[in-house]
Order: structure tokens, then sequence, then C-alpha cells
């Protein structure tokens, strides 16, 4: 499976590079292409035969609600993450078989675009949608606003967002994706060693969802600096706000570096420049040294609004306000700034010297000094606490034990002299997916399992979340404790085959684990479809958790405008304490409301990204010109569009607050 | 209850302690003028060859342009410590913070890269 004994020199004026070698010479990915297909095209023939493609065009895909966009950041987020678990269980496999002169089943130029995929897909287009969707969709209901700053800002992020994904999906199946691990590290990914398109696939799906991602940055930290609700100072917001803002901040002050150096990686590989090039001056080192100062506090723009989320299920479910409300603040605050100055740890074996590397391994260090506070914090918390031990404490705690086990893992790598022992071993890899999966992942399902009823107005199914729950926990330590092991013993990351039989073992626990960790993944979209379709048994009110803050003091699901009256903010904990002064909702003198319109144009421009991305990694530059004057000139004329808002007038409001709180179980979604 | 859905056309020209400022015709002209007098000294430094020293004329001419930054911000920014409540003060700072240890650090970095290039000869002998 000599990859290089195929010539993709072909180019056409009218396509470009594309042509028929591009369908991939791999019968894994025909069977996947057929499947895909397949339930596509049942998905859309269901669709369209029960009529909701002008409902999902009207009320969803157009949408400025920052409540539907946050539900659709989780969906892309679900399938991106099953996407993302599918190249995971691929590796896991071939790694178990590819001994004792076996090559497995994967071949070497697969099996590099796999583990490139997963990491990309987990990262970008699973993780990042995840935590954006939750600021989305919780943020202005924390602060008691009834949007975000800029609606159609917020819709438009979004579509730039999938646009990227859709790209990245595309390259599976027209074309290859990258061979050159998740940060495409030059020279490997120039164009001398990479000079087909996975590293183009690469560059402009994440080129095309950095925008989005950096637009809703800008969006979020405007909306809780400027639109919290009377009353509520800095140091009165919830924590989770303070984590989005911290974490908005970072993505605000990050992304930009990303940008600009997959700019200059483009200008290398499209134009033959040579900032990375092995000659005329160019220097790979630069590269990674850039990458990664965008690359660190990427990893901080993940887990600190997860530790938002877990902050707030431990108050929630200890009934009781958070232990060191303000360090909590100044911790956050200072991993955000600590969290610039640690990139190096990432490439200590680089070449720099004692000075450099002590100094980034001690600031590495530093960082786990706020991040132990955190976790004090919430460990006082619970200290003599009544807790209720609902499906989001349960993740809270296997959590709490399971990132405090990774964040000492990351503190010995930190030592740049273990790190010259351990670095691309198998040891860092069970290092950051202990941390990444114990702090975010299980946030993810934490928050989710937390905000369902707040969403949808019944609760998710205790059954299945607990088989997804221990799945996941008991799977994660079967995958991942036995790549620690291994990584000591030297075994090096990206690996495809194995000479060594000893070793074989340690692979096949690594794969039950992840099997295990499929069947939690099942169980968790079991829970979901069982929970929907016994949406009525399952209906809960308002305030289900006896929870602390402001979004909770709406009815579930939240009417279109959030709240009839902006609320008044007297204490941290704003909704416990309108509680304990009996704050009745109030039943008349509603006014009308001021809304953003719905609009297309976010998806329109999102549409055009996606054929402008795929025209540029095709070199089809005639559709490339077309596609991105068509962008600049659609925004254009979208500024033009003064037709944005409505007024929700004082009967509808008054409706919808007499239904909903005449009513205190609302039916279902 | 957002930004985008309030244009209240009567608000945009009122001034208060949180708004933004807007500067005056008077502002402007010292801004110019001392834009212009900051860059035409280095020009005359470089024209003149007043300092001999090569590095040491590039440091002074850096020290003019932050310099000319800093007017620029003040003078045609209106960044001072009062507008929008502090927050575009701050949001300075953290910018500035940001740059100094993002430009500062990859140059420490990328001069330190040389000391422990790999194949060293002591090391070549401990390896084989």
């Amino acid at each position: 499976m000599a990859i290089e004994a195929v010539d993709h020199s072909h180019w056409s004026p009218l396509l470009g590079r594309l042509w028929w070698d591009a369908i991939p010479p791999d019968p894994i990915v025909w069977v996947t292409f057929a499947a895909v297909m397949m339930g596509g095209l049942a998905l859309v023939a269901g669709l369209t035969y029960f009529k909701v493609w002008g409902y999902l065009w009207k009320e969803w895909f157009t949408s400025v609600d920052h409540k539907k966009i946050g539900i659709m950041y989780m969906i892309l987020g679900i399938v991106m993450f099953v996407r993302g678990f599918a190249d995971a269980i691929m590796m896991r496999l071939q790694q178990a078989i590819a001994f004792n002169g076996s090559e497995g089943y994967l071949p070497a130029h697969h099996f590099d675009q796999v583990f490139t995929a997963h990491g990309v897909i987990m990262i970008f287009f699973a993780a990042m949608p995840f935590v954006t969707g939750f600021m989305n969709y919780v943020v202005p209901l924390q602060i008691g606003a009834r949007d975000v700053s800029f609606p159609f800002l917020n819709n438009f992020s979004f579509w730039m967002t999938t646009s990227g994904a859709v790209l990245i999906m595309a390259s599976l199946f027209i074309g290859e994706f990258g061979q050159t691990g998740w940060l495409a590290y030059p020279p490997l990914s120039g164009i001398a060693y990479s000079p087909y398109v996975g590293v183009d696939y690469w560059i402009w799906s994440l080129q095309i969802a950095g925008v989005g991602t950096l637009l809703s940055g800008v969006n979020l930290i405007c909306t809780i600096v400027k639109m919290r609700a009377p009353g509520m100072n800095m140091m009165k917001m919830p924590i989770f706000t303070w984590t989005a803002l911290c974490t908005n901040i970072l993505i605000v002050a990050a992304f930009p570096v990303l940008t600009a150096v997959l700019c200059m990686l483009s200008l290398d590989r499209y134009l033959g420049f040579d900032f990375f090039t092995n000659d005329f001056g160019g220097s790979a080192m630069m590269y990674v040294n850039l990458i990664w100062i965008w690359g660190h506090p990427e990893v901080y723009i993940l887990i600190l609004p997860c530790f938002g989320i877990y902050s707030e299920i431990t108050s929630t479910f200890c009934g009781k306000r958070l232990f060191g409300y303000t360090s909590m603040v100044y911790a956050t605050m200072v991993i955000t700034i600590l969290s610039y100055i640690v990139w190096l740890h990432h490439f200590f074996t680089m070449g720099s010297g004692a000075s450099v590397n002590s100094f980034f391994g001690i600031t590495t260090m530093v960082i786990s000094i706020p991040t132990g506070a955190k976790l004090f914090n919430w460990l006082f918390t619970m200290y003599r606490a009544r807790i209720r031990f609902e499906l989001p404490m349960m993740w809270t705690v296997a959590f709490m034990v399971t990132f405090t086990i990774g964040g000492m893992t990351g503190v010995l790598l930190a030592v740049p002299p273990a790190d010259f022992v351990l670095h691309n071993s198998l040891f860092l890899i069970a290092h950051f997916h202990n941390v990444i999966i114990g702090g975010v992942v299980f946030a993810v399902f934490a928050g989710i399992n937390f905000w369902w009823p707040k969403a949808f107005g019944f609760k998710l199914h205790r059954g299945f979340g607990l088989v997804s729950f221990w799945c996941w926990v008991v799977g994660f330590y079967f995958a991942f404790m036995p790549l620690y092991v291994l990584g000591l013993m030297g075994v090096t990351r990206r690996t495809r085959v194995f000479h060594d039989p000893s070793l074989q073992i340690w692979f096949v626990i690594a794969a039950i684990g992840a099997a295990i960790i499929a069947v939690g993944i099942a169980a968790f979209i079991a829970q979901i479809a069982f929970s929907i379709w016994k949406r009525k048994e399952l209906a809960c009110g308002g305030d289900p958790w006896d929870a602390r803050s402001l979004e909770w003091s709406t009815t579930s699901p939240p009417p279109h405008y959030n709240f009839a009256f902006t609320p008044v903010v007297h204490d941290i904990d704003a909704w416990t304490d309108m509680k304990r002064c009996e704050v009745e909702a109030p039943k008349s003198g509603f006014l009308p409301i001021h809304m953003p319109k719905n609009t297309g144009a976010g998806i329109i421009l999102g549409g055009i990204a996606t054929v402008f991305g795929f025209a540029m990694i095709w070199h089809i530059w005639w559709l490339s010109a077309i596609t991105f004057l068509g962008m600049i000139g659609y925004a254009i004329f979208h500024t033009f569009n003064y037709d944005r808002d409505y007024h929700i007038p004082a009967d509808e409001v008054a409706a919808t607050e007499a239904a909903a709180h005449g009513q205190p179980l609302p039916a279902g979604a | 209850m957002s930004e985008h859905a309030h244009p209240n056309p009567n608000a945009t020209d009122h001034h208060d302690e949180h708004g933004a400022s807007h500067g005056s015709m008077r502002d402007y002209v010292i801004g110019f003028l001392l834009s212009v007098i900051l860059t035409a000294i280095p020009f005359w430094l470089i024209g003149t060859h007043a300092i001999a020293d090569k590095g040491t004329a590039a440091l002074v001419i850096v020290a003019f342009a932050m310099v000319q930054i800093v007017v620029h911000m003040i003078y045609f920014l209106h960044m001072n410590t009062k507008s929008e409540g502090g927050w575009t003060f701050m949001a300075l700072i953290f910018t500035v913070i940001i740059l100094v240890i993002a430009l500062s650090g990859s140059l420490w970095v990328m001069y330190h890269l040389n000391t422990n290039m790999m194949p060293m000869a002591h090391q070549m002998e401990q390896v084989s």
C-alpha cells in the first residue's frame, strides 16, 4: 500500500485536482461511504416524508435564538463525537491485532489519517461545539438576558463551525485527510512531503471553523460584560459565567495566532513561500512554537467552562453556596494568564537549554496550584453537605478522582528531564486523555444531564444514565491505564505495527476498555431516545434540582424571550435568594418585548464558505474566486437588511406566562 | 434585550460617564503634531547618521515607534481609563500582556533552540 505510487498530479481548469483518483483506494471507506449514504438518504427521505424541512429551516437553521443555537451546537458535537470515537475504535483494534507479523487491517496511509482525524475532530468539532453550546445556552439565561449581544453573529458562527465540520467529513470520501498528526507539523505538512489534499482539508476546515469560534468568543464576551441583569456585578456572576468569560477572552486572544499560523502554512503550500520549509531560511520550529502559543490556551479554553459546570453542579446538589467563590474566581483568572506562559512544555525536547526548559517547566507546575485550589473548593463544598447523588453529581465526583490522577501525571510530565524520557510516548497520550476525558467529556455528560430539564422540561432517564456513567468511568480506566504502562515501557504514539509480543496484552486491555466506552456511548444515546419517548413520565417543573442560579428562575423550557421581566439580582446565588424571599412571578403588567428576527444569512454564508473551502482544497480557482466574492458580497448585502427586529405583543407574553404558570408541568419539548 | 435589538436612535449621541469619548479638534491636532515629530526624528537620525552604532540606532527607532503607538492610542483611538467604564483599558492591558508574552517568549525560545540540538558528539557516543 505505498501511496507514493499513486500519481495525484492531475489538474484541469474546470475541476482542479478533482478527478477519479480522488476516490480512496480502500474498501473500508467504500463500505462506510455506502452506509453513510444510505443513512443520509433515509434521513432526508424521512424529513421530507414528515414535511419537517420548513419547520427546521424556520425554527432552527435560521434561528437567532441563543437557546436553539446552543442546542444545535450540542447536536453537532454529539455527531462529531461519534465520528471521532469511530476513529478511536479503529486505532484500538489495529493496535490490538498488529502483532507477531500481522500488519493489522489498516494500511499505513489510512491509519495515519485515522489518528490525525481523531485528534482534529475530537478537539475542534466535538469538544469545542460542546463547550460553545453550553456557553450559548446557559450564559444569557444565567445573567438574566434575553439573547446574546449579536444574535445574527451567533447564528453565523454556528454555521461556520458546521461548515468546517462538513469539510472534514467530506475528506473521508473525497480525496484524503492529513497524515500528519492533529497539529500538522511541517516539514511533514509542507507541500514537499504532503503533496495531495489531506493537509489542505485540515487547513481550510480549521480556518473556516476558526472564524466561527472567534466571532462567538467576541459575542459572548460582549454579552457577559454588557448584558448582565441589574444588580449582578462581576463578583455576583455565577461561576459558570465567570469561566465562560475567561474562556472567551482566551479564544479572542489565542485564535488569531492559529489563523496566522494556518495562513503562513497555506502560503507555503499554495504559493511556494518558505516560512516553515527546510530551505531558504524557513524554520519548522517556528511553526511548532507558534501553534502551541495557540494550542496551550486552547486546552484551557476547553477545560475552564467545564470547571464552571462542575461548580454549578456541586453547589446545587450539595444544597449550599459554593465554598470559596472569590478564590474560585481568582483561580480562574490566574489560570487564564498562566495558560499563556507554558506553551513550551509541548516541545521541551526541541533543543532549548536548561534555562528556557526550567522556566516553562516551573510555570507549568505552578498551574497546578490554582487548579488544586478549585478542587479543594469543590471538596469543601461537599464537606458535611447533604449530597444528592443525581447523575450530574456522580459525573462530578468521577471527574474529581480522574482529573486528579491526570493532573498528577501532568505535573510529572512538566519536569523537563522526565519529559525527555516520556515525550511522544503513550504515557503522554494517557495523560491528556486522562484530563480531557476526565475533565471535558465527563463535564459534557454532567452538563447535559444537568441542563437537559432546563432545555426541554423533562429529566433524562436515570437507569440508562447510570449504565452510561459506569461504562464510561470503568471503560476509561481500562482504556488508558494500560497506555501509562506502555508509555513507561517506551512505546511511542501513532505506531501502527509492533514487534514485541509482550506488549500485546496491554493493547488488548485498552481495546476492551474502548469497547466498554462504546457501550457507554450507546447507553447515552439510548438514554436520550428513551427519555424523549417517555417525556410525559419524566416531565418536571421549572426547577427540578432545587438549583441556585438565574436560569432556573424562568420556566423549563424557557419562553422564546427567556424572562418576561428582567430579574434583579441581590446575591451570588440569585435564584436561591429569590426563593428565600419568596419572590413571585408577576401575573400582569406585561410589556411588549423587543426581539431580533430570524435570518437565513448565516446558513447561506456558511454554505458558500463550505464550497469556497472545497474549491481551495482542490485548486478549483474559478470557483474559489466566485465563492469568495459571493461571501463578501452577500455579507455586504445582508447589512442592508433593516428588517431585523420585532416586538412580541404584551398579550402574547401574558398568554405565554399564564400558560407556563397555570400549568406547572409543561408537557415535553 | 440585546444590543442588536435595541436600535435606539435617540441614544447614539448621548454622552455619559460610561460611554466612549470622541475627542476634540484640539486632541487630533496635538496627536497629529506629535506623530509628525516622532516620525521626523527617526528619519533625521538615520539620514544624518547621528548615531554611529547600528544596533543603538535600531533600538532608538524602536523606542520612538513605541511612543508613537502610545500617542496614536491616546489621541486617535481615545484610549483612557474611563472609556466604557474602564473595560477598553482593561482589554488594552490584557492585549499588551499577551503580545509581550507571545513576542518576547517566541524570541527567547527561538534564540535558545540551538542549545540542545540533538545529535551532538557526546550524545552519539551514549546512544551507540
